[in-house]
């Protein structure tokens, strides 16, 4: 059929908003190929103008109908917005439902919007395998908005907070006292609360927990000059987006303003160094686990070395080979 | 894991009013237990929001389900819609309740394959997985 157009010449009509590019250089870095690697390389390079927004929360908390209802108030302002919405992946087939588009199909029609769903592809902390790239492709592409929302997530995964400028944390009533709310872990990254379904009676007692643990870590603030908000919405009646909106907005100001900013892209950068060199390692594990390698993991399951220190001798394998 | 592997992407959808989605799901199960990534958007869709949808997401597979007899209307929709994105590489397929000289028709619009209601689940996988191998890689 068709050709396969290479990934290099995507790249430029990314960079013009072109929608069906973006789409298809989407799915090859979620695959990962070795040939869309170059494209990355200077897509990474033309990107960084978006303001990325890390949405996270437990399953069911609503994540996906407050993005939909934030998207449009994006757009009510101007600016042209992309979403990455992650679901699970099966652990036994590899396989996924993702269903997050159910709550956006509203959004269908207006081309400032664009929507990816991404499976997480077995990998922890609340994104998926080529999230980071995703960005990298909707940033460059002019988006000026990227929200990313997490898989519904336990109380430790924090990875999104390495990803994005502003991180927004959704609970929902119901589901906790005032002593999971002072535990260390997802609540502790956010730079604005979010309480979701707040039409529901019991919504109170969990913006009070919610108050009441930010008062107790005032002196830990992350970034000068930023008072974590706590937000009341209720996406059924429409309440508090254009309040969530507006904190987004102000937190962006606050980091430019304080040098934060700075600080961000710092520890966004060492983590995603720190991750790529993690998947190099992973690949070329793979890829010799039966060869070279194979004399290395024999010693560690007769016990002759320890992981540690084969894992030093496997570095310096990789290391010598290109 | 496989994740060097580019995963078969399917979209499936209801489009117009039809309320009848039970079969959709468990077909949206199937594919998903052999594998694949299964993006469900939903009842009552419009083509537009099915296609706009498709194209955002890059899926080798469009799925369309239909008992409502509509199908003649939103197939024709669907298949244009489609053109006009630039997007006939997408392979539409369709499912449901349909007569028989209908699908032979919509065979000739451009539908690839029309899976009725009584077609068992490891036929459907089967058959995703060969247009998707038909069509190549793009």
């Amino acid at each position: 059929m068709a050709a396969v157009v290479p990934s290099l010449e995507l790249v430029d009509r990314v960079c013009a908003g072109e929608i069906n590019a973006i789409a298809r250089l989407l799915t090859r870095a979620e695959a990962g190929s070795a040939e869309c690697r170059p494209a990355l390389d200077e897509i990474y390079r033309r990107a960084g103008r978006a303001h990325v927004v890390g949405i996270t929360g437990v399953p069911g908390s609503g994540k996906s109908t407050l993005v939909a209802r934030l998207a449009r108030e994006i757009r009510a302002s101007g600016r042209k917005v992309a979403i990455v919405a992650i679901d699970p992946s099966s652990p036994f087939t590899g396989g996924s439902i993702l269903g997050d588009r159910i709550r956006m199909n509203d959004l269908a029609g207006d081309p400032g919007i664009f929507v990816r769903s991404m499976a997480t592809r077995g990998a922890l902390g609340g994104l998926a395998r080529g999230t980071l790239e995703a960005v990298d492709i909707l940033d460059a592409a002019g988006f000026d908005m990227v929200i990313v929302e997490t898989v519904g997530v336990g109380q430790d995964e924090v990875d999104i907070v390495r990803a994005s400028h502003t991180t927004v944390v959704m609970s929902a009533p119901g589901l906790g006292d005032d002593i999971q709310a002072i535990k260390a872990g997802v609540l502790e990254i956010a730079d604005i609360h979010v309480v979701s379904k707040c039409d529901r009676p019991d919504a109170n007692k969990t913006l009070i927990d919610l108050k009441a643990m930010l008062i107790m870590g005032l002196a830990l603030a992350r970034v000068p000059g930023w008072k974590v908000p706590v937000l009341a919405t209720s996406s059924a009646r429409g309440e508090g987006v254009a309040e969530l909106f507006d904190a987004i907005v102000r937190h962006r100001a606050a980091l430019e303003a304080e040098g934060g900013i700075d600080m961000r892209r710092r520890m966004i950068a060492e983590r995603r160094l720190l991750k790529a060199a993690e998947g190099i390692i992973a690949d070329r594990f793979e890829q010799h686990r039966g060869g070279r390698i194979a004399d290395l993991l024999g010693n560690v399951m007769g016990r002759q070395t320890s992981p540690y220190a084969a894992a030093v001798e496997l570095l310096n394998e990789i290391g010598m080979e290109d | 894991m496989n994740h060097d592997k580019q995963m078969i992407r399917v979209l499936i959808a209801k489009v117009g009013l039809d309320g009848h989605d039970r079969g959709v799901k468990i077909v949206a199960r199937c594919l998903r237990d052999a594998g694949m990534d299964v993006i469900y958007t939903g009842l009552h869709r419009s083509p537009e929001e099915v296609v706009t949808a498709a194209v955002q997401e890059d899926v080798d597979v469009l799925g369309v389900s239909l008992l409502s007899g509509a199908h003649m209307t939103i197939f024709p929709a669907l298949l244009k819609l489609l053109r006009e994105r630039k997007a006939e590489d997408i392979i539409v397929l369709g499912g449901g309740v349909m007569p028989d000289e209908d699908v032979v028709k919509l065979k000739e619009m451009g539908v690839k394959e029309v899976l009725l209601q009584d077609t068992p689940p490891e036929q459907i996988v089967t058959t995703v997985r060969r247009l998707v191998a038909e069509r190549g890689p793009r």
